[in-house]
């Protein structure tokens, strides 16, 4: 708190904040207690549903055996996992290389990563489908990763941290034995730790909820991810229409995510403010 | 140990339109400590940084023990270096840096992994050799206790000492130390430069030292070679180079604190005149320049005023120095002059006294003004 705030000034702010706050969990709150009731009792005009046990059986139920949402899951899982470590693999060799390394070419490639930065995934949308269609992976996991292994913001994100790891290090790791990839990933990948961590984060919140790329790419349902597994459900299943059942797919859906962050919250934070530790 | 002589051959240097280095030739002999000492920006750290294979010289060569290093790979040089900010690594214990070197060259990749790398024959021997020398390294730097912590974790003489002992854990032939006493208080920078003194004398391998202070090149240094922007000017043992220095720049950076200089004509008849006195000054004989006389404060002295041959000058200030005092005066030409004398005689001194200041002859130096000294080589091999 800021020493030589008056109470009342702090009232306000405060009331500001937790009003604010009411705003955001709000359609959370109703997602989770919508979940819990029956269909029919939902939309009975009140402001929040009343759970009852059965309801909450009936929809969690529903939500299970009318589609394969935990296949669903499992694809997400699997997608974000493959993404992330992909991601890493490729954006730490190459923001050590733009930060550290001197050769031909580096501010253009800088620049280039800049640009990338700049540029909407709808863009180069069309191209990539036609790629992944005429190479036959369209509804493969290769169609959900392949497209996202190169993350221009990790790269530059990175390359922002490498830039003021001391020098001397790096000559001192070269006279040691290290080769510029051990470097890499010996130094400064744990150098550069708290930004690892608050990039995972945005990257499998991203995909996780990505509904966009899945939706161009996959049409098989097996090869679904969570969100698009909800969309589907929605649209297609039984679940077109029971507003109570689609409230409880769509927790099932973001309880993993709630707990990951809620795990990583600390390094998450951490990583925001870009301090060393 | 096995140490190796060192061969620097007309290092050239540039930085964009700046030469950094000009033509450096430089000899060390194997087990030689020999210090680079010149002001900052001089270009020593960057020919100790060519050396070590870090930077790339636009000309000359480096070979060491008969072996040219020019296309050899800075880990492949068989050399350790020293930095002054330590340079250690930050998420490492003091144990995994010291075992670093040791680690990256003798296990291969596999090798290093934490579960699979245990289980692969001839590891497990290796990785106990390793900590065997990391044990011994520690011990003799006297690092025992702190072996589980963080560099972070550590004050700045520790953490100089665990750069030495990363160092020196693989057994280099060549030693290559930037200002490593730099960043440490003055208590700490002696007893450190003791502790490598007594290292290098059991090591007995080459070593070459950059620093820009003087006190610390003589102290430790079988000789010092003086570098001026970017020019080899002086190689030569301390005591030489106190008595001996070749141009006026290293005359002026190893007279700490003062140097006393006075232009001077060209000498007439081996002589130059000063006021109105004529000094002999062995140096000037037969140069025919003009130039600059220049003495250290401790080979002047004061005397009565009319003394034969003095100087007359006037007392402006006394400084204190211990056993010594630094007495400063004006001459009546408007030079200013600083004579080292005992406290004891500085305590019958007032300012405003007019007294004779008198010159060493033996001891001065006469620099004409086109560059070096005309004398006998006193710089040994260079």
């Amino acid at each position: 708190m800021i020493r030589g705030q008056s109470s009342s000034s702090r009232i306000v702010s405060h009331a500001v904040l937790v009003t604010g706050a009411i705003i955001i969990v709000f359609p959370f709150l109703w997602m989770i207690l919508a979940s819990l009731t029956p269909q029919s009792e939902i939309f009975d005009g009140s402001l929040l549903p009343t759970p009852t046990l059965h309801g909450a059986i009936d929809n969690y139920g529903t939500a299970l055996s009318a589609i394969p949402l935990l296949r669903f899951m499992a694809n997400g899982f699997v997608v974000c996992l493959a993404i992330l470590v992909l991601q890493i693999a490729i954006a730490i060799p190459c923001g050590y290389a733009l930060a550290k390394l001197s050769f031909p070419g580096r501010p253009i490639l800088l620049v280039g990563v800049l640009l990338g930065l700049l540029m909407p995934v709808q863009i180069p949308t069309i191209p990539i489908y036609i790629a992944l269609a005429k190479s036959g992976l369209l509804d493969s996991y290769a169609a959900l990763v392949l497209p996202w292994i190169i993350s221009v913001f990790a790269i530059f994100l990175f390359r922002q941290f490498f830039v003021t790891f001391p020098d001397e290090v790096l000559d001192a790791a070269r006279l040691d034995g290290f080769s510029e990839l051990s470097i890499a990933w010996r130094i400064m990948l744990p150098a550069a730790w708290p930004a690892v961590v608050s990039f995972s984060i945005f990257s499998i919140v991203a995909h996780w909820n990505d509904l966009y790329w899945p939706m161009v790419v996959i049409t098989n349902p097996d090869m679904m991810t969570a969100s698009l597994g909800i969309a589907y459900f929605r649209q297609a299943g039984e679940g077109a229409g029971n507003v109570g059942a689609l409230m409880a797919g769509g927790v099932l859906v973001t309880a993993p995510l709630v707990a990951f962050f809620l795990l990583m919250q600390k390094h998450f934070i951490r990583g925001l403010v870009l301090g060393r530790h | 140990m096995a140490a190796l002589d060192l061969h620097i051959d007309d290092i050239g240097k540039r930085f964009g339109a700046i030469d950094v280095l000009r033509g450096i030739c430089l000899r060390v002999a194997a087990g030689e400590f020999v210090t680079l000492l010149g002001p900052s920006g001089c270009g020593k750290s960057t020919l100790l940084r060519i050396i070590a294979g870090l930077e790339r010289a636009d000309q000359g060569h480096v070979r060491a023990g008969g072996r040219g290093l020019d296309a050899v790979a800075p880990k492949d040089r068989d050399l350790a270096f020293v930095f002054q900010s330590y340079a250690l690594y930050p998420h490492l214990s003091v144990h995994d840096n010291i075992a670093a070197p040791l680690v990256m060259r003798e296990l291969s990749s596999l090798e290093r992994l934490p579960v699979i790398g245990a289980l692969l024959p001839g590891a497990i021997q290796r990785k106990r050799s390793i900590q065997e020398r990391v044990r011994q390294t520690s011990g003799l730097l006297k690092l025992d206790a702190l072996l589980e912590r963080r560099p972070s974790a550590l004050s700045g003489g520790q953490r100089q000492r665990v750069a030495l002992g990363r160092a020196m854990v693989r057994k280099p032939k060549i030693f290559l130390m930037d200002e490593p006493l730099a960043n440490l208080d003055a208590a700490l920078r002696i007893h450190t430069r003791g502790e490598i003194a007594r290292l290098h004398k059991e090591m007995e391998t080459t070593t070459i030292f950059v620093t820009h202070d003087q006190a610390e090149a003589a102290a430790l240094s079988d000789r010092v070679a003086v570098i001026f922007g970017g020019e080899l000017r002086q190689v030569a043992a301390p005591a030489d180079l106190y008595r001996e220095p070749v141009d006026l720049d290293v005359a002026r950076f190893l007279a700490q604190p003062f140097l006393n200089e006075l232009a001077v004509a060209a000498p007439i008849g081996g002589g130059l005149m000063i006021g109105g006195s004529r000094i002999i000054i062995r140096d000037a004989l037969g140069s025919g320049l003009a130039g600059t006389l220049a003495f250290r404060p401790e080979h002047a002295t004061l005397a009565e005023k009319d003394h034969p041959g003095a100087l007359p000058v006037r007392v402006t200030r006394i400084e204190q120095a211990g056993i010594d005092a630094h007495v400063f005066v004006d001459a009546e030409a408007g030079a200013q002059f600083v004579a080292r004398i005992s406290a004891e005689r500085a305590r019958s001194l007032r300012d405003g006294d007019n007294l004779g200041l008198t010159i060493d002859a033996e001891k001065a130096w006469f620099f004409p003004s086109n560059g070096s000294r005309q004398r006998g080589d006193h710089s040994g091999a260079a």
